[in-house]
């Protein structure tokens, strides 16, 4: 017990003195994972609303396709994505091997199932009669989907937080890509993986007492969205 | 009056399944015309295909113009649901939905969409959010959206079927002073009788797909082309009539074991029509006395029961006859089952009705 208290009073004094290396870290994690989340919601929303509203031969495999791309383990990731950047891989001239350029393409390729798994649960989940009230209004096609994608917005939000959640706590992929460099590459939670083999207790619970502030984020927005009420 | 709208040889098919066919139909300007037909008539199939909300075949044609961009012409009528299918967003920007999918912009449309919320008597819910809102308040809001855009046509799928009956009544009456103070020309799905008479000019009934009947809503509710459409509209007695003889004023026709004179003739070539008499228009008393009406007849109560505002009353007169009465009469004439009692009705109210129909 003591070893955890004498952790606990350092992860305090550290996170008060804002300690560079958790810093850095953290700053590192919200970078790389924030940026594939972005990029993850740029391409993921508009693939989900399609998905969710088009009706075409090969949708339903197409959708567990995506359902199983949501449980794509990390460290398979991580090596697919290394063997792309690889000095002698597809996309070695690139250099991205150990930046944070290859952790952002893992951290995407985790993320973007997510988001396009649940926005088009999102889009169908709304109401299909909306639709046609819209076209009994006026709409054209384009103003459909815009106002469809605009009602399904809270659960999307929930789709990119759950991508953002899928790839904030993740390691395997970052760790394989990226390479743990200090000060660049290190995030959360492979900084946690390493200051514990070390022993160093008290940075990795200030590390992890930050990584589950974050997840206690995106779970509470979450939360607040699924619980908003609709009109009739 | 011009038509506005005029359907021919309308039809929408599911799989190879024809699930509306109409020969021909229209809409005329300023008139309200109710749909109406039994669950699963098609009604709201039918008027998704007038709206071009379906792709349905046939032809149709706006002031006289065969439509061919369907969006152009959705921009010049309006659809409200069954349910409100409003947004998440404040009342006053459901309301002026269709004006911002014009392009109009937010002053004007929100002037126009508040005027709307006020003939519909939802003006004082403008800044409340959608999801704040009753039932009631939802659907009025959703019509007051379809006002908003000043449709040419506004077609209303069965609005008020999901409110409660003092909400449904003067919704009804707040669209009845909306639709007539500006001669809207509407069209009005839905399966209440009542709806349809307080609101309609004309109606239409459509069973199983098939437009029965097209007319003025008196000649409809008096008068139904045939037995399904007298069912549906409420004339409870239709009964298997045989013609004995006709002169020039009134043909006698056997009913059962008794002689029943109408004042109607029967359709061309039928000897063995269908007798059509509406409960309400059957009057019942104690005892016999002396009556302008033709038809007099002794029976025997067989069942009462309490229909809403008014009482059911099943006779054996010979045949089997139904009456509607006011509660009030049925108790100051203490009718009960078993109790024998004169059914009398005029030679003018039994419609003759071919005994199949013809399509």
């Amino acid at each position: 017990m003591d070893l955890i208290f004498q952790g606990l009073g350092e992860a305090a004094s550290r996170l008060v003195s804002l300690d560079p290396d958790v810093r850095d870290a953290t700053s590192a994690a919200l970078v790389v994972s924030g940026i594939a989340t972005l990029l993850s919601v740029a391409t993921g929303v508009p693939a989900g609303a399609w998905l969710g509203l088009s009706r075409f031969r090969g949708r339903k495999l197409l959708l567990s396709l995506v359902n199983t791309g949501m449980g794509l383990p990390p460290v398979v990731v991580g090596l697919f994505v290394a063997v792309l950047v690889w000095r002698s891989g597809p996309l070695g001239s690139l250099d991205w091997y150990c930046t944070r350029q290859a952790m952002v393409v893992a951290q995407y390729v985790l993320a973007a199932p997510t988001v396009v798994g649940l926005t088009a649960i999102a889009i169908q989940s709304v109401d299909p009669m909306l639709g046609l009230q819209l076209a009994g209004l006026g709409a054209t096609r384009g103003q459909t989907l815009g106002i469809l994608v605009r009602e399904a917005r809270l659960p999307i939000l929930t789709a990119a937080m759950a991508g953002f959640g899928a790839v904030i706590s993740e390691i395997g992929a970052s760790l394989m890509v990226g390479c743990n460099i200090k000060g660049d590459t290190r995030i959360l939670t492979t900084a946690i993986a390493l200051d514990t083999s070390k022993g160093e207790f008290g940075s990795a619970f200030a590390l992890a007492f930050i990584l589950l502030l974050l997840v206690f984020a995106v779970n509470a927005v979450t939360t607040w969205a699924q619980q908003r009420r609709r009109p009739l | 009056m011009p038509a506005i709208i005029e359907a021919t040889d309308l039809t929408v098919s599911r799989g190879q399944r024809e699930v509306v066919r109409v020969d021909r139909m229209t809409i005329e300007e300023g008139e309200t015309l109710a749909l109406l037909g039994p669950n699963g008539a098609g009604k709201s199939t039918l008027v998704l295909a007038l709206a071009s909300l379906l792709p349905a075949g046939g032809e149709l044609r706006f002031h006289g113009e065969v439509i061919r961009d369907a969006v152009a012409y959705r921009r010049r009528i309006a659809v409200a649901f069954q349910r409100p299918l409003l947004l998440d967003r404040s009342v006053l920007d459901n309301a002026a939905l269709g004006l911002q999918l014009r392009g109009m912009p937010r002053p004007e449309r929100e002037r126009h969409a508040q005027e709307a919320l006020a003939r519909i008597g939802v003006a004082h819910l403008a800044r409340r959010a959608a999801w704040a809102l009753s039932g009631g308040e939802a659907q009025r809001v959703s019509i007051a959206r379809s006002l908003a855009v000043g449709p040419e046509v506004l077609f209303l799928d069965e609005p008020f079927s999901g409110l409660d009956a003092p909400t449904r009544e003067s919704a009804i009456a707040d669209l009845g002073h909306a639709v007539r103070d500006e001669r809207l020309s509407t069209v009005l799905v839905t399966h209440d009788r009542d709806e349809a008479l307080s609101l309609a000019d004309r109606v239409a009934v459509l069973i199983e797909g098939r437009m029965r009947q097209l007319d003025r809503a008196e000649i409809v509710f008096a008068t139904p082309a045939d037995p399904d459409v007298a069912a549906f509209v409420g004339v409870e007695n239709i009964l298997p009539a045989h013609v004995a003889s006709s002169d020039a004023e009134l043909t006698h026709l056997e009913v059962g074991n008794r002689v029943v004179e109408v004042t109607a003739s029967a359709p061309a070539g039928e000897d063995s029509p269908l007798v059509g008499i509406p409960p309400d228009d059957v009057v019942i008393s104690r005892e016999l006395s002396a009556t302008s009406a033709r038809n007099t007849f002794g029976g025997r109560i067989l069942r009462i029961e309490a229909i809403g505002r008014r009482v059911r009353v099943v006779l054996d007169c010979g045949f089997p006859l139904v009456a509607h009465v006011t509660h009030r009469s049925a108790r100051e004439l203490a009718l009960r089952a078993g109790d024998d009692v004169v059914a009398s009705f005029k030679a003018t109210v039994p419609h003759l009705l071919p005994r199949h129909r013809r399509n």
